[in-house]
């Protein structure tokens, strides 16, 4: 039980390299925190100092009310899941969980015990002589969990614990990490670069880029109402449209624009229809290629009118391309011409380099 | 797929794999087919009348106290060269495994005994350790070790083995670092979150994961202590004082060359090939099949 406080955290690097560029996140007891951003945006290198395996150069980690900061990681009371597992291969599965336990100086007794819990916990009971080599992905990733929870730590460290997984396991095992966590209470940070798993995982979402926080919220907040066009476009499968608004037809049309230089709208947030909107937007777009999926069928539609290119973030898209969500699969055709209106409430609209949101 | 080159001629495959048999044959089974048929024979001093003895010469061999001891000798050379250089190579590579300013540097400096000839490296010690030449000899004296391995057989012992296991402490070293690098980073990090210490991590988890590289350095070591060890031996000691320093390789040498007892020499020439035999065999038998922790 214990909430972890990152007040201004830095990291530099001795070549002058500033990996961290100062963030504060405060996450509450038994709350489960998700970092997520673009690889290299150090999501990773922020976790591991949360764990003691990168010193911190500026600023203070707090878990339960003490500063870590000249901690060694043993002594944090954290326990990690690694992206690779990391089990000790010459061990068996119930050495490897017990490992920690016993560097502790638990009576081996209390070991069986909390082993054996964990172990029917995690459905690991028949497979605890094997050695790591000779489970599958899932069980591997599994006796890593085990080896987590069988310490009782203050906090869970996940480093991109799924991201060797196929895609199928990787939402089971999404499943069973929530639920474990929710069951046991404890204290969760989690590092993923996947925005679905971010999502629904997250109490808090931290959502990070280039060293730095975008926007910190519960993931639904961030969904409706992202601060900056990066987290609009990293949150959200396809990603928002983001189109810029220049002297052209569509700042005319938006009620209260003023000081916006980009609108955002979510593909679903689109209607395709006839009808003109009061307010908010209607493009005429060129039907170029649909994509269904089942339950919904994506349009990728081209602007009938020449853009000029905003600022690429990772995820956006190519300028005057434009996504449209819509339920069902049935749709217009490849070189249909279609009209796809958004009501004003609808849309997000940006600062021109689009670091800050307008309006509500 | 077919990785078989097919030739136009028949004999040409045989005449390409020609030079490299004729090189394996004259070097390799011609010598050692004739000291196996030497090792039947007994010759007078002079070589002009040779006896064909059966298993004579093998039979006075292992009633012969001196082999006896030359063995013992042998393996407790081997053991304590093969142990004495794995262990500080070990600790060398460990040393040398963590992220230091000019690793590259001292990484590549830690190599090069290994390029040093052994009689070479016999001269060295010899000198830095000769009773009153040696630098290191005047301050074993100062320190009060009574220090003279030209007459001393167990100091003269102790200095073929620090000889040459010093020789191989880089070669154990490379492979040892090798092994080091090869173990995922985040296992000994889980080790150290799992509240291992340094010295526990070192026990109950890098050392277990290094152990195929051990088990293959230990029989390579026992190899080169058994017949590398040659020119340091002759170099610095020639086998003595008396026989303290005479090894089964040796002992070869002198009871063949300098004893002219060749159906002797033989018949341990041909003991040694079957000590060779049985190492490899226990190299393939391990060590090729990876041990398994």
């Amino acid at each position: 039980m214990a909430n972890v406080t990152l007040r201004s955290v830095r990291k530099t690097y001795p070549g002058g390299f500033e990996a961290i560029k100062g963030v504060d996140v405060d996450v509450g007891d038994g709350q489960f925190c998700v970092l997520v951003g673009p690889s290299g945006c150090g999501k990773s290198t922020l976790l591991r100092m949360v764990a003691g395996l990168e010193t911190i150069t500026g600023g203070e980690i707090d878990i339960g009310g003490r500063v870590v900061n000249q901690i060694e990681p043993a002594d944090r009371d954290i326990a990690m899941v690694f992206q690779n597992y990391a089990l000790y291969p010459h061990m068996s599965v119930y050495n490897n969980m017990a490992y920690g336990l016993r560097n502790r100086g638990m009576a081996e007794a209390e070991v069986k015990t909390r082993v054996e819990e964990a172990a029917r916990v995690l459905e690991l009971s028949p497979m605890l002589e094997r050695k790591p080599r000779q489970l599958s992905g899932g069980q591997r990733q599994r006796v890593a969990m085990g080896r987590a929870i069988v310490r009782q730590p203050k906090v869970f460290l996940f480093d991109e614990p799924l991201s060797n997984l196929d895609a199928k396991l990787r939402i089971a095992m999404r499943v069973e990490i929530r639920k474990l966590q929710r069951r046991l209470n404890t204290t969760s940070i989690y590092v993923t670069h996947d925005q679905l798993e971010a999502m629904t995982l997250a109490d808090i979402l931290v959502v990070m880029n280039g060293g730095q926080v975008e926007q910190i919220g519960n993931p639904l907040e961030i969904y409706q109402k992202p601060a900056t066009t990066f987290v609009a476009s990293f949150i959200g499968a396809p990603p928002m449209n983001l189109m810029p608004l220049r002297s052209d037809e569509l700042t005319s049309q938006i009620a209260g624009a003023d000081g916006a230089g980009i609108v955002g709208i979510r593909p679903e947030d689109f209607v395709i229809t006839g009808e003109t909107a009061s307010g908010g937007v209607a493009l005429g777009l060129t039907v170029e290629a649909i994509e269904h999926v089942g339950a919904e069928t994506f349009v990728y539609g081209s602007r009938q009118r020449e853009e000029r290119a905003i600022a690429a973030n990772p995820g956006e898209l190519p300028p005057g391309e434009v996504i449209v969500r819509i339920p069902g699969a049935t749709g217009p055709a490849i070189g249909e011409q279609i009209r796809a209106v958004a009501p004003r409430d609808k849309l997000h609209l940006f600062t021109a380099d689009g670091r800050k949101r307008v309006g509500p | 797929m077919q990785k078989q080159a097919i030739f136009q001629s028949k004999l040409l495959p045989y005449a390409l794999v020609a030079p490299q048999l004729a090189i394996v044959l004259i070097f390799f089974y011609w010598p050692a087919a004739q000291a196996v048929i030497q090792s039947f024979l007994l010759q007078d001093a002079f070589g002009l009348s040779t006896t064909f003895v059966w298993f004579e010469n093998y039979l006075e061999l292992f009633k012969d106290p001196a082999y006896f001891a030359a063995i013992v000798r042998t393996f407790a050379f081997s053991f304590a060269i093969a142990v004495s250089s794995l262990s500080f190579a070990l600790l060398l590579a460990v040393m040398a495994d963590k992220p230091l300013r000019g690793s590259t540097l001292y990484r590549t400096l830690l190599i090069w005994p290994y390029a040093v000839a052994p009689p070479v490296v016999g001269v060295l010690w010899v000198f830095m350790l000769h009773p009153s030449l040696g630098v290191l000899s005047r301050y074993l004296r100062a320190m009060g070790v009574d220090w003279n391995p030209l007459l001393d057989g167990d100091q003269a012992a102790a200095l073929i083995i620090l000889a040459a296991a010093w020789k191989q402490i880089s070669y154990n070293f490379l492979f040892f670092l090798a092994g080091l690098q090869s173990i995922p980073k985040s296992v000994i990090e889980a080790a150290a979150i799992d509240g291992a210490r340094p010295m526990r991590r070192f026990w109950t988890v890098i050392f277990p994961l290094l152990s195929p590289t051990i088990f293959f350095l230990l029989v390579i070591n026992i190899v080169y202590a058994f017949f590398d060890t040659f020119g340091i031996i002759d170099t610095m000691t020639r086998g003595g004082p008396g026989k303290a320093t005479e090894t089964l390789v040796y002992k070869v040498y002198t009871d063949g060359l300098l004893g002219g007892n060749l159906g002797s020499s033989a018949a341990q020439s041909v003991i040694l090939m079957v000590i060779v035999v049985v190492l490899t065999g226990i190299q393939f038998r391990f060590v090729e099949r990876k041990v398994t922790y």
